[in-house]
């Protein structure tokens, strides 16, 4: 199977911070097009035509998100771009903001002249040290090049954009989290309704609030047209880790199988192993099995089948994975990004994570099961945010995948504290290390 | 009249501010600028950053508290963020971190007693394609392996 040609990840690389290594290729010309030639409704109309739905994880509509932003005249608007990749399993963001950060600006400045806006933010994770430089370098190299600041290319439009360093919170990555953390405050998700962003976001203003990677597409759209765009895939971003060959950022598009992205693009599993289980879209959608793998991965058929398509990161776990410790490991990255503000998700996760210590630790009993069950349907539906909601969903998948593994371990503890009652002393409450 | 903070820190704090229609937003900013001068955020710090921006220094000290990036209490000089998350765990993330904990003689969240190295848990750190993965300082290290994390604590013994 031939790879098709990559557009949005077509030119990643060290040197395309700089600003003259973007333009050789044809950057900032699609921005100097929309600015000086295009209307924001003919703007609209070509996200709209290409189908571009957000790259977040929630894959909501793009240009129907630009639409339902008020544009009253005399009214401040901001773009706040998010840059927090934090999705267990999710690297494509990070990818483009280290390999090709002006792209993420070219459609920032695009978006911010539909909308309207003439302050964005870019919020960009903390951890990302060497991410945080580039993008730095390609902002600077821009605004002296003029295309940001006061009168873009002599257009008479201005953008003043702002990167804005998290630091360490998964939940800044939900949008209401993040406008909080943007305010300077601590990082508690916003009820919706009524601070849906697009009508009372930032400072209480109508803000457009779109992932990185969503922007990265802007330029193209624009300047390849909606139709050459939908043409060639439509393209999407997948990140494809865990057990398999050759791990990475993989363009294509959207709607491969997971079949052909895992074997034929990501170099299949290492030699004699066989393939046990897939997230197909980070750590918050359900795992699959095998029989899954000619599921298109796209956001309505991975839907169909109870999992979602998310941020599109593959995880692909072979026969050696032990399934109840990797949904633990999940377990206790919810339970230690849990913001507080609400009982399901905190108390959820922290008795979740107890139990699965007892398990992998020996010391489980046939009951946990249930309780962990019944521990994920009482969170299902009840978390003030999706962070609590995005626990269940693999956990219940792996008990009814899996369950046997769990018993198997449940057993094995129990057998090993009637040939060694000491051992249970020895071992204390089987906390995880 | 700042107690701790430079004037250059200060200058940092005043760009940030400049940037964002309301002081309270400039407080990541803030607080990041006076971590790189400080080390980390004790009170006086933070009463620094709360002068500076206007912000009452319990708010300060709240957000603060809440970023697991800002450390209120002394960190080593060095800071050693190993991803244990999901494609790292499945590619021997937790091999590193025993390897780790042994080399410093120390537990994730804890420092050298010569006040050294800091060893920290990170979540996924959105390079799983270089799993396992580790941070030190600011530098990414790919693909760690036990050895390389022997050479990596000689590294970081050696520097003065
Ligand atoms: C717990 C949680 C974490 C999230 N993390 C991210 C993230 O790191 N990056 C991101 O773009 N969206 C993230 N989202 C989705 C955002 O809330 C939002 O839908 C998205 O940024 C909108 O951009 P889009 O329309 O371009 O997809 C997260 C959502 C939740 C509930
Ligand atoms: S679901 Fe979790 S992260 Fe979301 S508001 Fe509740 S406690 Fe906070
Ligand atoms: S799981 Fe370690 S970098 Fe993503």
């Amino acid at each position: 199977m031939p790879t098709p040609e990559r557009i949005v990840s077509k030119h990643l690389g060290p040197e395309r911070a700089a600003i003259d290594a973007y333009l050789s290729t044809g950057g900032y010309r699609a921005a100097a097009r929309a600015l000086k030639e295009l209307t924001p409704d003919q703007i609209i109309e070509m996200v709209e035509q290409a189908g571009l739905r957000g790259r977040g994880g929630a894959g909501f509509p793009t240009a129907r998100k630009w639409k339902l932003t008020p544009k009253r005249e005399g009214e401040t608007r901001y773009l706040v771009v998010n840059a927090d990749e934090g999705e267990p399993g999710t690297f494509k963001d990070r990818t483009l903001i280290e390999g090709d950060p002006h792209a993420i600006l070219e459609g920032s400045l695009i978006t911010a002249y539909t909308n309207g806006v003439h302050h964005a933010y870019i919020y960009l994770r903390g951890e990302f040290f060497l991410g945080y430089e580039r993008l730095s370098r390609a902002l600077a190299e821009a605004y002296a090049r003029g295309y940001f600041g006061t009168n873009i290319l002599g257009t008479g439009f201005d953008l003043e954009l702002t990167i804005h360093r998290g630091a360490g919170a998964y939940i800044c990555g939900e949008e209401t989290a993040l406008l909080e953390s943007l305010e300077g405050r601590r990082a508690f998700p916003r009820a919706k309704p009524p601070y849906y962003p697009a009508v009372r976001g930032l400072y209480d203003r109508p803000t457009v609030l779109n992932n990185a990677e969503t922007m990265a597409h802007i330029p193209y759209i624009v300047g390849m047209g909606p139709e050459a765009y939908k043409a060639a895939g439509p393209p999407i971003l997948y990140s494809v880790s865990g057990h398999v060959v050759r791990p990475g950022v993989k363009e294509l598009p959207i709607g491969t199988s997971l079949r052909e992205i895992i074997y034929e693009h990501a170099g299949g599993l290492r030699p004699g192993r066989t393939l046990k289980a897939v997230y197909p879209g980070g750590s918050s959608s359900a795992i699959l099995l095998p029989e899954h793998l000619d599921t298109p991965a796209d956001f309505d058929s991975l839907a169909k089948i109870g999992t979602m398509l998310g941020s599109s990161a593959i995880i692909v776990m072979d026969d050696t994975t032990n399934i109840p410790a990797v949904i633990a490991r999940a377990v206790d990255f919810y339970r230690d990004e849990s913001c507080g503000k609400c009982t399901p998700c905190r108390e959820g996760t922290v008795w979740l994570s107890q139990i699965f210590a007892r398990i992998l630790g020996g010391h489980g009993r046939m009951e946990d099961l249930d309780l962990l069950d019944g521990i994920s349907r009482n969170m299902t539906g009840t978390c003030f945010c999706l962070l609590g909601e995005s626990v269940p969903p693999s956990l219940r998948a792996s008990l009814k995948y899996f369950r046997d593994e769990y018993v198997r371990l449940i057993e094995a503890g129990s057998r090993r504290a009637e040939a060694e009652p000491a051992a249970r002393s020895a071992h204390g409450a089987g906390a995880r290390s | 009249m700042a107690r701790v903070l430079s004037a250059e820190t200060l200058d940092a704090i005043a760009g940030a501010r400049a940037r964002y229609p309301s002081a309270q937003s400039a407080l990541l900013p803030a607080l990041h600028a006076a971590q790189a001068q400080a080390g980390y955020l004790p009170e006086p710090v933070l009463a620094d950053v709360a002068d500076a921006l206007g912000v009452p220094v319990t708010e300060v000290a709240a957000v603060a508290t809440f970023y697991s990036m800002f450390h209120t209490a002394p960190v080593g000089r060095h800071v050693v963020r190993v991803c244990t998350n999901l494609s790292c765990h499945l590619n021997g993330a937790d091999g590193v971190m025993d390897r780790l904990c042994r080399q410093l003689g120390i537990r994730p969240g804890q420092t050298t007693p010569d006040g050294r190295v800091s060893l920290e848990v990170a979540e996924c750190l959105a390079a799983c394609e270089e799993a396992p993965v580790l941070l030190a300082d600011a530098d990414r290290v790919a693909r760690v392996t036990p050895d390389a994390a022997d050479e990596l604590v000689r590294r970081l013994r050696a520097d003065a």
